[in-house]
């Protein structure tokens, strides 16, 4: 099959932005804190996104922030996955009171907003790294065990779930041979959504001040620091901004694509 | 007497998209020419993928999607329905030429009544008012035999049986007067008992309506009944065409011959040796239910032998497989399992339990993993119960296809590259790899075209010669019994009718409902229809 064009754009973007972000030490000109310029210049030869509230360098911190931020978001999204598929699958093949209790679990956890919740238990705990990531990835996991759950009692009634069962095979063999490769396709395509909203969230949280802390930065806290310079008529904020729009549209592009590509697999009886 | 439909040269085309691979163009009608006159009935035969429902269809300038009119002309009452525009078509559909689905469940809008749906083609062209077509199919009720014809038509479907709504999609059919019906397969989904009664309605009404009609089925003795020409199709090109009494009894081609001879499976009963599973007494609900779905069953299956269950769906035939097999706790009474009394639960079974009590499904296509090899299907129990790896696993994989007349060479390909059939044939290697001594075989025939079904059932009578091992066989089919069976038991509303060996079952003194049963099956014989439905009617004037 030919890749769309869609998808090839979306592809080289993405890898683009995972190149940066991976090699931001030797790529990005300029140190993350130090003042190189003068208050909010505008892109020249020197500085090529300008600089920003105290005169550092717009691109270094972007490709320094671009680091932060889909480290921190990648790695949530796959412990909301791990945790929202182990659990949403378990469910689903368990059935009974396993799954009556973990619904309703679920159900409690997203009847409150997640911003509301998350900012209550960052108030409270420490900020960290590693509490951001677990507070953003048990929240989102609520999600992905919805979908999870919804996608395997479907695969679970098939009679290749029965014959293992008769066969004797155990939850883990369920869950991992017979349904997840089966339950893949909807979930990848998830996983390209989820981590978008990841990349939001920890922008959100950040633009609120409860995300990364300074002297790390990443594109949300960028926003913050520089969205005075927009009453001037500075465009040092919507560089973060744009850099955010353009991830999310580039990692949707390929998520698109692997779901339209993946669901035409899919059982592929009668094709 | 004048042509009402002919099909000249017909063409049809269609483009597919296999994953992973450049569009393929398929044709799936070549060089199709036949007629219908007006008042006659015209039956396509052929298996799945001949192309009949495709020319059906055509019969409306429709293809499904993506499917292409190419080439030929469809002249219906004079004019070439490829040259007619979408208005033109739109008028012609549901007037001139209607059509019967296959599954009527599916095919009705469950949210209005049956009334409005059977005379909303008749409103949308204009051709009688709401009074006059409502009285119109009233009386069309009353002529296909539904209850109550006056207030049948305020009815929900799914107030009423799958026969019933059948019938009534056949009325809906007949209620703007066509020249032309499409039946596509209308009496398939339907238990035997059922089918006869609905056969019998179409074939009444064809006749006092004097509509001509196409007649499509895979059921050569269905045809047969109803048809006055029958045309075999087969991968879109016409085998033959003659006459119903022609093809019946004097067919030329080899593949009419080997339609009109399917089934002629002869297998002598044997004598009994002991019992390898015995079900005693069992009695069982659904959780959540009072209603015992299995009331007091006995049966037992003889080591090598076959028993055959048999009845109509919701006979409990099936709900007896899942008790065997511990999907179902039985409520009461035991199961004895190779001298063994098996729990009752799956949870609680010994592995060796589980291995030697196998498994096949009807649907081999949910059956299987999509996304596991046929290697890792069959290779799983090797490994699972003999902890066979690696080329030891791979060998007897390969050893296993050769026995189900495969060949090693399927062993890294996917469900999905596989045949209806080779995927049934995957499955009993996946059965057989366990070494079993009993294998369930719950319907697993019908599914499948006649001649890949009687494929299957040589190699399970083979298998079970040469490995010893004993089938218990759900079907509906009485054909499939008769080539497979040693003993039956005859299920009816949850309990055993009758059982005992093959020949004692299938031979007089018959109970009511095995009669009902066995007298309802079609015969490849012209007249039998009438010939059965003449002689209820004599019994119950009698009684």
């Amino acid at each position: 099959m030919k890749m769309p064009l869609s998808a090839v754009i979306g592809l080289f973007m993405t890898g683009a932005f995972l190149f940066i972000a991976l090699f931001a030490q030797w790529i990005a000109p300029y140190p993350i804190d130090s003042a190189v310029g003068k208050v909010w210049e505008g892109p020249s030869a020197q500085f090529w996104l300008g600089t920003d509230t105290i005169g550092r360098d717009i691109l270094s911190r972007l490709i320094y922030g671009a680091q932060v931020t889909i480290f921190v978001a990648l790695v949530s999204s796959l412990l909301s996955f791990g945790m929202g598929a182990f659990f949403g699958f378990l469910a689903a093949t368990r059935g009974g009171w396993i799954d009556t209790g973990l619904s309703r679990l679920v159900d409690l956890m997203m009847a409150v907003p997640s911003l509301i919740v998350a900012l209550v238990v960052l108030s409270v705990l420490p900020l960290n790294l590693i509490v951001l990531i677990l507070v953003m990835g048990v929240l989102d996991s609520t999600r992905v065990f919805r979908l999870s759950r919804a996608v395997a009692v479907d695969i679970t009634v098939m009679d290749y779930v029965e014959a293992a069962r008769l066969r004797g095979e155990r939850q883990s063999w369920i869950i991992f041979r017979e349904i997840l490769p089966n339950a893949l396709s909807p979930l990848v395509a998830e996983f390209g959504l989820r981590f978008i909203f990841a990349v939001l969230f920890i922008s959100t949280l950040s633009f609120l001040g409860l995300g990364i802390q300074p002297p790390e930065t990443d594109w949300g806290g960028m926003v913050r620091e520089n969205k005075d310079g927009l009453i001037y008529g500075k465009a040092a904020a919507l560089m973060p901004a744009a850099a955010i729009a353009v991830l999310a549209i580039s990692v949707n592009l390929v998520a698109d694509w692997v779901l339209s590509r993946t669901s035409s697999l899919k059982g592929g009886r009668g094709g | 007497m004048a042509d009402l439909l002919e099909f000249r040269n017909l063409k049809i085309e269609a483009t597919s998209y296999p994953p992973g691979e450049p569009p393929r163009h398929v044709v799936l009608v070549d060089d199709v020419s036949v007629t219908v006159a007006k008042g006659k009935v015209l039956g396509l035969i052929g298996e799945s993928g001949a192309g009949k429902s495709t020319i059906g269809l055509s019969a409306m300038a429709f293809g499904r999607g993506g499917v292409r009119l190419t080439g030929g002309q469809i002249m219906l009452n004079g004019r070439d329905l490829r040259q007619v525009d979408a208005a033109g078509l739109r008028a012609m559909r549901g007037h001139e030429v209607t059509y019967v689905a296959q599954s009527a469940a599916a095919a009705f809008n469950p949210a209005w009544r049956l009334m409005d749906q059977v005379i909303e083609t008749c409103l949308q062209h204009k051709l009688m008012d709401r009074k006059a077509a409502e009285t119109r199919a009233v009386e069309l009720f009353r002529r296909l035999g539904l209850p109550n014809p006056e207030t049948f038509g305020n009815r929900y479907p799914h107030q009423v049986s799958g026969g019933q709504l059948q019938r009534a999609m056949t009325a809906m059919a007949l209620c703007p007067k066509p020249d032309l019906v499409i039946f596509d397969e209308p009496t398939t989904a339907l238990d035997v008992t059922t089918q006869i009664e609905v056969l019998a309605a179409i074939k009444e009404a064809i006749h006092d309506t004097g509509v001509a009609a196409l007649y499509i089925t895979h059921d050569l003795a269905v045809v047969a009944q109803v048809a006055d020409d029958i045309l075999v199709l087969r991968g879109g090109k016409k085998v033959e065409y003659g006459s119903t009494d022609q093809i019946i009894h004097a067919p030329q081609q080899p593949y009419t011959k080997a339609l009109v001879s399917v089934r002629s499976i002869e297998h002598v009963e044997k004598v009994f040796p002991d019992a390898v599973l015995t079900v005693q007494n069992v009695t069982a609900r659904y959780r959540g239910t009072n209603f015992d779905v299995l009331k007091n069953v006995t049966v037992d299956v003889a080591a090598g032998q076959t028993l055959a269950v048999v009845g109509e769906s919701g006979s409990g035939k099936s709900t007896l497989a899942r008790v065997i097999t511990g999907l179902l706790p039985a409520a009461q009474g035991r199961i004895q399992f190779a001298g063994r009394t098996l729990s009752a639960d799956l949870a609680q079974r010994s592995k060796d339990d589980l291995r030697e009590l196998q498994m096949i499904y009807q649907m081999a296509d949910t059956a299987m993993n999509p996304r596991q090899t046929v290697g890792t299907i069959i290779g799983r129990p090797l490994e699972f119960y003999f902890g066979l790896k690696g080329e030891a696993r791979r060998k007897r994989v390969q050893e296993l296809l050769e026995q189900i007349e495969m060949g090693a060479g399927f062993i890294d390909r996917y469900p999905a590259e596989l045949s209806g059939g080779q995927k049934q044939r995957v499955c009993i290697a996946r059965a057989l790899a366990a070494k079993p001594k009993v294998i369930i075989c719950d319907e697993v025939t019908s599914a499948l075209d006649p001649l890949v079904a009687d494929g299957i059932l040589k190699l399970l009578l083979d298998l079970q010669a040469r490995e010893g091992v004993a089938y218990l066989f759900i079907t509906h089919d009485l054909a499939t019994v008769r080539a497979i069976a040693d003993k039956i038991a005859v299920m009816h509303r949850g309990a055993v009718v009758r059982y005992g060996a093959k020949t004692d079952v299938l031979s007089p003194p018959f109970d009511d409902y095995t009669d009902l049963l066995l007298s309802s099956v079609p015969e490849m014989e012209l007249g039998w229809l009438e010939g059965v439905l003449a002689g209820r009617r004599m019994e119950s004037a009698g009684n």
